[in-house]
């Protein structure tokens, strides 16, 4: 491999600027005459607004204009959009309310933007949108989805009619119907999945500049995919034509799906620089972004498992109500529907499985995609069921699992997916010696002498990634294909720039995909440069998430590296008048193998750009594109444990110990992987038993700062004890599969296992914060 | 508007700002030092820690007229020339960032944990001081291991997959 190819822990070619304070994200950006925005918000959940006044703001010093919905309206700005067709059982479309980049008529959620003010100072945008005088009428409220179905509820949107956005189904009911006629026992589970918010450090920002003089935007934008806000903004929302339009995200600190969305503000920016002749600046702040930032989760779950006498599965019913919030954002509807029942099937072999999810509008904040979007959803349906049976049933959870794991490749679930490869008893076996399970029942005593409660708890977690084969998902509603591009462009003097669709906000792209180079010509990383981000520079790509970037973007770069490989190596069989096939490269020279014959990779790209001595009829240069369309999702699984120590006196809960044993395919670089893995766990245990989302009766985010919404800091986690096992995916030439959302996906029922188990009580919602452990704990006691 | 003069990474400078100016704001926007970053609104994330004449301090807590005066490091001002100090190499030598967002407060108040505590520093003590300072990338881990190794701590957690 090298010491920087494949597999190489390569330190960060990033770090540098990021720990020198030369990071260049949105809100560092500055351009002459730039002005600052402010929004005016709506304070209700649900209200009709009567009345705009903005002459005091306009009048206040500093400020240079103060813009409503009407006039988005009435300059053609277009509604906002849902970008994946998901139609009910009764084949009726989904039910899309509209959904104006600043309210007008009605706001249906806290925080809906209503106005924007742009002044000289952000400090005077704020004050004068305090100023600005809105008038409501204010509307009933319902913010949660299971109260939104009941009859006589509010109503939000005219077009959705009891809330409804569609009532969708998958799998083969009456064959499901008939495994349940056969049982010998059922588990039955009702499941809570708390809404979540985000977080990415870096709060939201847009800068929108109109330049009158080219009749061109530019948009710098917190986006984890700058080209298809492009699209969208251009095709959907009208804000400018697509040729005229670029976006550009640069430094993006952190997304976990929050930032693949196009919100209201990056379009009001950009329409509001051509309305008031000046660049305009929003800077969410972080109450801001709890308002308005897609939240996650927000699922209630009936799960009913199936069981023959001998343990082994033979039917799922899941009935889930998700809630998606006041309206559809960008992907919302495939989150509980195609990225989550999809995955019921687990790591088992399950005959027959029937989900039928209805998606709710409620007076809440959008949900949609975060960090793992759908399949920690499932995973904890799953796991939590699994965990449920085998503990009914009086029998080991790990062997109950293994009883029941898939164990034959490719594997057809009743669900859609076909899983291509895996070895699940391979990741149990690692996950429970580095837990040592085996000594969990000492441990468990010597706790108690202490007065402490210890308990574990597993999960055996699949998920789909490497999103996705483009006439799969477009056969399943979604608005684009899931393909990646790239290009590499070789310079004359052997130096190459990788130019991809991928976009990296903490992933640490420009190092792996450097390592690709390094791998194939034996150059060190230090020679590439990543270039992604911008749609000037960048040809068209989907962007990241769903853990694509490793399976789908690098994918498309050993496409394109194949094809300057193939042409150099065309250049140096003719310059050193060999055979093509005898030509080998490595370490940075072009040899014919066998011989001393050799040339320096710089003297082949230095002969494709003079042109002095080419094979007839080869056009000059070294430069190729590639596109690639994965042909599968990906299927990374493992197996998480964790083992906890309640103190009955409070009901907290400490993580003393949790381990990942994870089978990512090909590990490109093993630092960033457990960077990665480490992460997706914070994330996973936060939600398990931390983070609240709370909304109060009146739809007022009570939860809506740090103060209030428990984000895990260093002292709530462990050390995580983490390992990889790899089976390859056989459908990406790299074997890849995909480690971003795994933490996140695995850990959450691993955690509430290992919790119930410790306090003996299976009946626990998430998160099991210390009231709600300690009263668990004395229900029982 | 009040005048102030705050010594920034050993340079004077000098400016004019609103009373209501925060510290962090002035270094960003008036001086350009953007690495300061803000992450939230109720000092809870520690994105914005500089430190003042020698203490770790939330640049979005002081106003820059209370920082008149005094003595302000930024994380552009660690570095020795092109020499990393030892908490930033540290940082990526063990991978303790990745969106590199939350980055600089977290050195700048690793810097200052190290110089109250030396070698003596111990994950105990850094989890508990890190309470102001909050990462959505990495789950501490790394940031953890960064930390003490700088310390040049006796005491490294254990740590799997080394």
């Amino acid at each position: 491999m090298g010491v920087e190819g494949i597999g190489a822990k390569v330190l960060r070619k990033e770090d540098r600027r990021f720990i020198t304070g030369r990071g260049r994200y949105v809100d560092d950006m500055s351009v002459p005459g730039m002005k600052y925005a402010a929004f005016v918000r709506s304070p209700h959940a649900h209200a009709r607004i009567t009345g705009i006044d903005t002459s005091a703001a306009e009048s206040m010093p500093g400020v240079i204009g103060v813009l409503n919905g009407q006039q988005l309206q009435g300059d053609g700005i277009g509604n906002l959009i849902c970008g994946w067709a998901v139609s009910s059982k009764d084949g009726t479309p989904m039910k899309m309310g509209a959904w104006p980049a600043l309210a007008s008529g009605t706001v249906r959620h806290v925080g809906q933007a209503v106005a924007i003010v742009v002044a000289d100072t952000q400090a005077k945008a704020r004050d004068a949108a305090e100023a600005v005088v809105v008038d409501y009428e204010e509307l009933p409220v319902v913010t949660k989805a299971v109260d939104a179905l009941k009859d006589g509820a509010p109503q939000l949107h005219p077009e959705a009619p009891g809330n409804l956005i569609f009532d969708w189904e998958l799998g083969d009911k009456s064959a499901t119907d008939e495994a349940f006629s056969r049982a010998a026992h059922v588990t039955r589970l009702h499941i809570h999945n708390n809404r979540l918010v985000p977080n990415p450090m870096e709060p939201r920002a847009a800068l929108g500049v109109y330049d009158p003089a080219e009749d061109h935007y530019t948009c710098w934008t917190t986006s984890q995919n700058p080209h298809v806000a492009r699209l969208v903004m251009s095709a959907f929302y009208n804000v400018a034509p697509e040729h005229k339009l670029r976006v550009i995200a640069p430094d993006v600190g952190g997304g976990f799906g929050s930032k693949i969305y196009i919100y209201p503000e990056e379009i009001v920016c950009l329409w509001a620089s051509k309305r008031t002749g000046v660049p305009v600046k929003w800077t969410s702040d972080r109450s801001e972004a709890f308002l308005t930032d897609a939240h996650g989760r927000d699922h209630e779950t009936e799960v009913e498992l199936a069981l023959d006498a001998d343990n082994k599965i033979l039917g799922l019913k899941v009935e889930t109500i998700a809630n998606l919030g006041a309206y559809m954002s960008l992907f919302s509807s495939s989150v509980p529907t195609y990225l989550y029942a999809t995955l019921l099937s687990g790591q088992y072999d399950i005959p027959a499985i029937y989900a039928n999810v209805k998606a709710v509008y409620t007076n809440t904040v959008p949900v949609d995609a975060y960090r793992g979007a759908g399949r920690p959803e499932a995973t904890y349906v799953v796991e939590r069921t699994m965990e449920t049976a085998a503990r009914e049933l009086g029998i080991s959870p790990a062997e109950f699992r293994r009883k029941n794991f898939i164990r034959s490749f490719p594997h057809q679930t009743p669900v859609i997916m076909a899983y291509d490869a895996g070895d699940f008893d391979a990741t149990l076996n690692a996950g429970m010696q580095a837990a040592d399970v085996a000594g969990f029942e000492a441990r468990r005593e010597e706790a108690k002498s202490r007065g402490k409660l210890r308990g574990l708890g597993m999960s055996c977690y699949i998920e789909a990634c490497g999103i996705a084969p483009s006439k799969a998902v477009g056969s399943l509603g979604a608005g684009v294909g899931l393909w990646e591009s790239a290009e590499v462009r070789v310079n004359p003097v052997g130096t190459i720039e990788i130019l991809t669709g991928s976009h990296s906000h903490g992933q640490g792209h420009e190092t792996t995909f450097s390592q690709l180079v390094a791998e194939r010509f034996g150059l060190p990383v230090e020679n590439v440069q990543v270039i992604h981000g911008d749609t000037d520079k960048v040809q068209f790509g989907m962007g990241t998430y769903g853990s694509r970037s490793g399976a789908v973007g690098m994918s498309a770069i050993h496409k394109a590296l194949d094809k300057v490989e193939a042409k150099a190596k065309k250049i140096a069989a003719h310059v050193l008048e060999a055979d093509e096939g005898d030509i080998v490269i490595e370490n940075g020279e072009v040899k014919v193998a066998g011989t001393d014959k050799k040339l320096g990779w710089h003297e082949v790209c230095l002969g494709a750009y003079t042109g002095h001595n080419l094979p007839d009829g080869m056009e000059p240069g070294l430069k190729e594109g590639a596109f690639y369309d994965p042909t599968n999702f990906t299927f990374p699984a493992g197996c998480y444990i964790c083992e906890v120590e309640v103190d009955p006196e409070t009901g907290t809960t400490e993580i003393v110990q949790f381990v990942a044993a994870d089978d990512f395919g090909r590990v490109i670089n093993p630092m960033i992987v457990e960077g990665q893995v480490h992460g997706g766990l914070a994330q996973g245990i936060g939600q398990a038993i931390l983070e609240s989302t709370h909304y109060d009766d009146s739809g007022q985010l009570t939860t809506a700062s740090y103060m209030d919404y428990a984000m895990p800091r260093a002292w709530d986690l462990p050390n995580f004890k983490v390992s990889t096992t790899e089976t390859l995916c056989p459908g990406n030439p790299l074997g890849m599969k995909g480690c971003g959302e795994a933490g996140a996906i695995g850990s959450p029922p691993a955690v509430i296992n290992a919790i119930t188990d410790a306090i003996g009580n299976n009946e626990l919602t998430m998160p099991a914060t210390p009231e709600k452990v300690w009263k668990a704990l004395n229900a029982v006691r | 508007m009040t005048d102030v003069t705050i010594t920034v990474n050993g340079r004077e400078m000098k400016g004019s700002v609103e009373d209501r100016t925060l510290l962090v704001q002035f270094l960003r926007e008036n001086l350009g030092l953007t690495g300061t970053h803000v992450g939230c609104d109720t000092s809870q994330c520690g994105a914005c820690v500089v430190h003042v004449d020698g203490k770790a301090v939330k640049s979005c807590t002081m106003l820059a007229v209370q920082a008149s005066g005094s003595s302000v490091t930024t994380i552009e001002g660690l570095a020795e020339g092109q020499e990393l100090h030892p908490v930033q190499a540290a940082f990526r030598e063990h991978h303790g960032l990745q969106c590199g967002y939350c980055t600089p407060g977290m050195i700048m108040t690793a810097v200052d944990m190290i110089n109250r505590h030396g070698a003596s520093l111990d994950e105990e003590t850094v989890r508990e001081e890190l309470d102001g300072n909050i990462c959505r990338c990495t789950g501490y881990h790394n940031i953890v291991k960064a930390i003490l190794s700088a310390a040049g701590a006796s005491q490294a957690p254990a740590m799997a997959a080394e």
